[in-house]
């Protein structure tokens, strides 16, 4: 045992970061075997499709523009989740955060009129804190009431969709001058800018990275950051140590909220200009998958959101090109989801070979990466 | 006549560690064997290769002379070997007799034929003097007997020979006292009884031989008359052990801890601490004797602050902290080693550095501005690894991979530095072994000899007895007896923590 003791001080270089991007790899290429499979059995024809996903998702600058417009809400609904998670704390609710976030944004895009450096920043801001604290409502009940999170965040959801339809319904305060359920447009100084020339990408996808940076320096850097971990991972020892875990869950869901109204906010200043009901495709669902997928760590985010913004891009010109259910994509997103959540089993083993390579040693399996500092 | 069990040259590695490294074991038939090695010594890796859970690499197993090959645990029990684990595997809300015949139901056509196990375990009990209810509920009963059900379920699959592994570790003084009574039992029927543990009372209590293992290897075999404790723990630590750590007079100080008629409730709402006064004071170690579950944990809580109380004081030097939060307790002095290290101490999953950073994360050096300086809490992990000699092959492990006894060392490690004025150390040494013990032994005397005020609360009334200059016993949420170390005596203090 005295080798250990020696081990303590040294450093090896490790190989123990691959692991994360190791079963990512894995979970997809695996799903793609096994979404071939369907389309066989289908009697589709497996490279056609296939094909036709790749060529709509990279065949040309609008399909890539089109890729990256999805990832970006993604990246900030997959944040919210993985935040909550790192809190110990499941949030459901992102689709409706997210809705709200998109219903604020627009309504402080139209309704003031500001110069843009302060009002396309107050318009973000304006949708993350309402959404932030429409979330910190379960967040509050949980920690003070001991309502389970899944629960509230779930329900709470259609009370915010119920909230977003009244609002540009007929005679709602939000409806627009004409005969559509929409917002009236948001001014041009509250819109976010086209990046790129011929596609709808906005900057809202540099916005998206920055805060996944945000996120995770947040996660693992900060004094909160950490008693948030702690919290999550064991409430009793935290409370132990002296950190208020109530606190610290109202604080979570505050958070996770106020990312999923950014993912509202950025759809509806970047892509849409207004806030209509259906403006979102689920985006604050699919968060969650985002999220697991991306082992709950910010960067696997935002490599998790791209793919699904891929696959959701190449589903569309799938379904036009070779008449393929975009429906297939839905098989593959599920099985992207099962061969990631069945990775897990091989995460020892993964370590176990990477960690020998790396330091020359056996190393301890560790259950959990903590961060890649 | 042939041994009962005889294990040759056992080899089993795991990834890093060469667990079993050419262990040799024979058990005589109608013995009492036991098996003594400190945490991590291949005791129950040597354990789980007999009852056929693992598959040694090296080495041949006899049956009384012949030798078998096990492929899996049914194999094994089929060979008349079971095994009772450190943690029990029973349905906790199935009744004692569906548990007993889980796996081998005695069946009417599709139904279980409740009225017949009822009867075998009737027939088992009374012919092996174990006392259990067949009707009753598993989590209804207490941990003595869930314990005698998973004897009774090894006992009915015709085990001749039995492994039991620390099987006292969750027992009451009481009921570790029937247990002895219930090996004896097992032992004039004719079993053969594999004991494991690291406790050396117990290995002379019970055990007729006893064999030795550390580091995966055998020390050597001992008939257990003829070793004394001294004796054992040099074989299983390697070195001499002070098993009773020496404390030099010190003349205690002012008035460090000061507890005024503190009532509070438990998690059910009942009154489980009552009108409990003491003074603890600097260079003192005052120690509360009982047995557990008479409120010492809700003692504990309330006065670190993770427990309201309903009424009293709780003052800190001159200050009352009792309206204070856990987190201000901290700051003013108080720190604690809580009973449960997994639950309440550690963050299991947390790395090292993150570990020793709880209660920190908020204190100079540690911080700048929002952000954690982590380069100051690796320098201090580093150094308390190296300090109090935590095993690990690193600060970025999770607490989780250590052992238990080193998972105990980073607490203490965490909490002494604090630099307390007051110390709480509520069972320290529990599920630790020798050489973790005297360790943690001779860390709080040394806080004593700092003139720091030391609360221990502990169920083993040796440690109590080695350590403190005082000592209470609490009994049912009342300080039923105080008195001098040296006036204290065993059975004056079980006769109090028994109400007496």
């Amino acid at each position: 045992m005295a080798d250990k003791k020696e081990a303590a001080g040294k450093k090896g270089f490790s190989l123990l970061g691959l692991v994360g991007p190791i079963q990512f790899v894995m979970g997809i290429l695996l799903a793609f075997i096994g979404g071939a499979l369907f389309l066989w059995i289908f009697r589709e024809n497996v490279a056609e499709a296939y094909g036709a996903l790749f060529k709509g998702a990279f065949g040309s600058k609008r399909y890539i523009g089109e890729a990256l417009l999805s990832t970006t809400p993604l990246i900030f609904s997959g944040l919210a989740v993985a935040l909550g998670f790192r809190s110990g704390l499941f949030n459901m609710g992102v689709e409706g955060q997210l809705v709200f976030g998109g219903m604020v944004a627009a309504y402080i895009g139209y309704a003031w009129d500001l110069p843009r450096v302060i009002h396309l920043p107050l318009a973000l801001l304006g949708g993350a804190v309402v959404a932030g604290l429409w979330g910190s409502i379960s967040g509050y009940l949980k920690a003070y009431h001991n309502i389970h999170e899944v629960i509230t965040t779930l329900l709470m959801n259609y009370i915010a969709f119920a909230i977003a339809d009244y609002m540009i319904a007929v005679g709602g305060p939000m409806k627009a001058d004409n005969e559509l359920p929409v917002s009236p447009d948001v001014l041009e100084s509250a819109r976010l800018v086209r990046l790129w020339e011929g596609t709808r990408v906005s900057s809202g996808i540099l916005i998206a990275i920055f805060f996944a940076i945000v996120v995770w320096f947040f996660i693992y850097k900060t004094r909160i950051g950490y008693k948030m971990r702690a919290v999550g991972f064991n409430a009793a020892a935290a409370e132990y140590a002296g950190i208020n875990p109530k606190t610290m869950t109202v604080l979570a869901m505050a958070l996770s909220g106020a990312l999923g109204g950014l993912a509202g906010a950025v759809e509806v200043l970047g892509v849409h200009y207004k806030f209509y009901a259906a403006f979102s495709p689920g985006y604050g669902w699919d968060g969650i998958a985002v999220a697991l997928l991306g082992l709950l760590n910010p960067f696997g985010v935002i490599a998790a959101a791209f793919l699904f913004g891929v696959l959701r891009s190449g589903s569309i010109t799938m379904q036009a090109i070779a008449g393929i259910s975009k429906n297939v994509v839905s098989i593959l997103i599920a099985l992207v989801i099962f061969f990631s959540a069945t990775n897990k089993t091989l995460e020892p083993i993964l370590k176990r070979l990477l960690g020998g390579i790396g330091s020359g040693k056996e190393l301890e399996l560790n259950t959990e990466q903590e961060g890649d500092r | 006549m042939k041994p009962a069990v005889e294990m040759r040259n056992i080899v089993k590695q795991f990834p890093g560690v060469l667990a079993n490294d050419h262990i040799s074991l024979t058990v005589e038939k109608g013995e009492i064997h036991g098996l003594l090695g400190e945490n991590g010594a291949g005791k129950t890796t040597l354990m789980s290769i007999l009852s056929g859970m693992s598959v040694p690499d090296e080495g041949e197993i006899l049956l009384n002379g012949t030798p078998i090959q096990f492929g899996n645990c049914e194999d094994a029990i089929k060979q008349g070997i079971g095994m009772v684990h450190q943690h029990f595997m029973l349905v906790p809300v199935f009744t004692v007799a569906e548990n007993i015949v889980l796996g081998n139901e005695p069946h009417k056509g599709l139904q279980l034929d409740i009225d017949q196990a009822r009867t075998m375990v009737n027939r088992l009990s009374s012919h092996y003097g174990l006392k259990v209810d067949p009707d009753s509920v598993i989590r209804d009963i207490s941990v003595g007997s869930q314990q005698r059900v998973e004897i009774l379920k090894v006992l009915s699959r015709d085990a001749k020979i039995i492994i039991l592994d620390e099987p006292t570790a969750v027992l009451t003084p009481q009921e570790v006292e029937e247990f002895y009574i219930v090996m004896r039992a097992l032992r004039e029927a004719g079993n053969t009884i594999i004991f494991i543990t690291h406790k050396l009372q117990e290995i002379q209590e019970i055990t007729d031989r006893t064999t030795v293992l550390r580091d995966g290897k055998v020390v050597g075999t001992v008939n257990t008359k003829d070793a004394d404790n001294e004796r054992l723990a040099r074989m299983m630590v390697g070195r001499d052990v002070v098993l009773h750590v020496k404390k030099e007079e010190h003349q205690a100080g002012k008035v460090e801890l000061r507890v005024e008629n503190l009532f509070a409730k438990d998690a059910r709402g009942l009154p489980a601490v009552k009108d409990i006064s003491f003074e603890v004071r600097a260079g003192e170690v005052v120690g509360i004797a009982g047995v557990a579950g008479n409120g010492q944990n809700e003692l504990v809580e309330v006065i670190t602050g993770l427990r309201k109380q309903e009424s009293g004081k709780i003052y800190l030097g001159d200050r009352d902290i009792s309206k204070m939060t856990t987190r201000e307790r901290i700051y003013a002095g108080l720190a604690h080693v809580p009973q449960d290290r997994q639950r309440r101490g550690l963050v299991m999953d947390f790395t090292l550095v993150d570990n020793f950073l709880l209660g920190y994360e908020d204190s100079p050096p540690f911080i700048e501005g929002p952000m954690i300086n982590y380069r100051e809490a690796e320098r201090f992990s580093e150094r308390s690894i190296e300090m109090f000699d935590v095993r690990t092959p690193g600060a970025h492990v999770t607490a989780r991979t250590l052992s238990g006894g080193n998972q105990q060392k980073m607490i203490v490690a965490r909490e002494f530095q604090r630099n307390p004025t007051v110390l709480i150390a509520a069972q320290p040494t529990r599920g630790l072994d020798i050489a973790a013990t005297e360790f943690v032994h001779e860390e709080l005397i040394e806080l004593r000899a700092q003139d720091k005020a030391v609360l221990l609360i502990s169920m083993e009334l040796t440690e109590i007895l080695d350590l403190s200059d005082r000592i209470l016993v609490i009994y049912e949420g009342e300080i039923v007896g105080s008195m001098k170390a040296n006036e204290a005596t065993p059975e004056k203090l079980g006769l109090l923590m028994a109400g007496g």
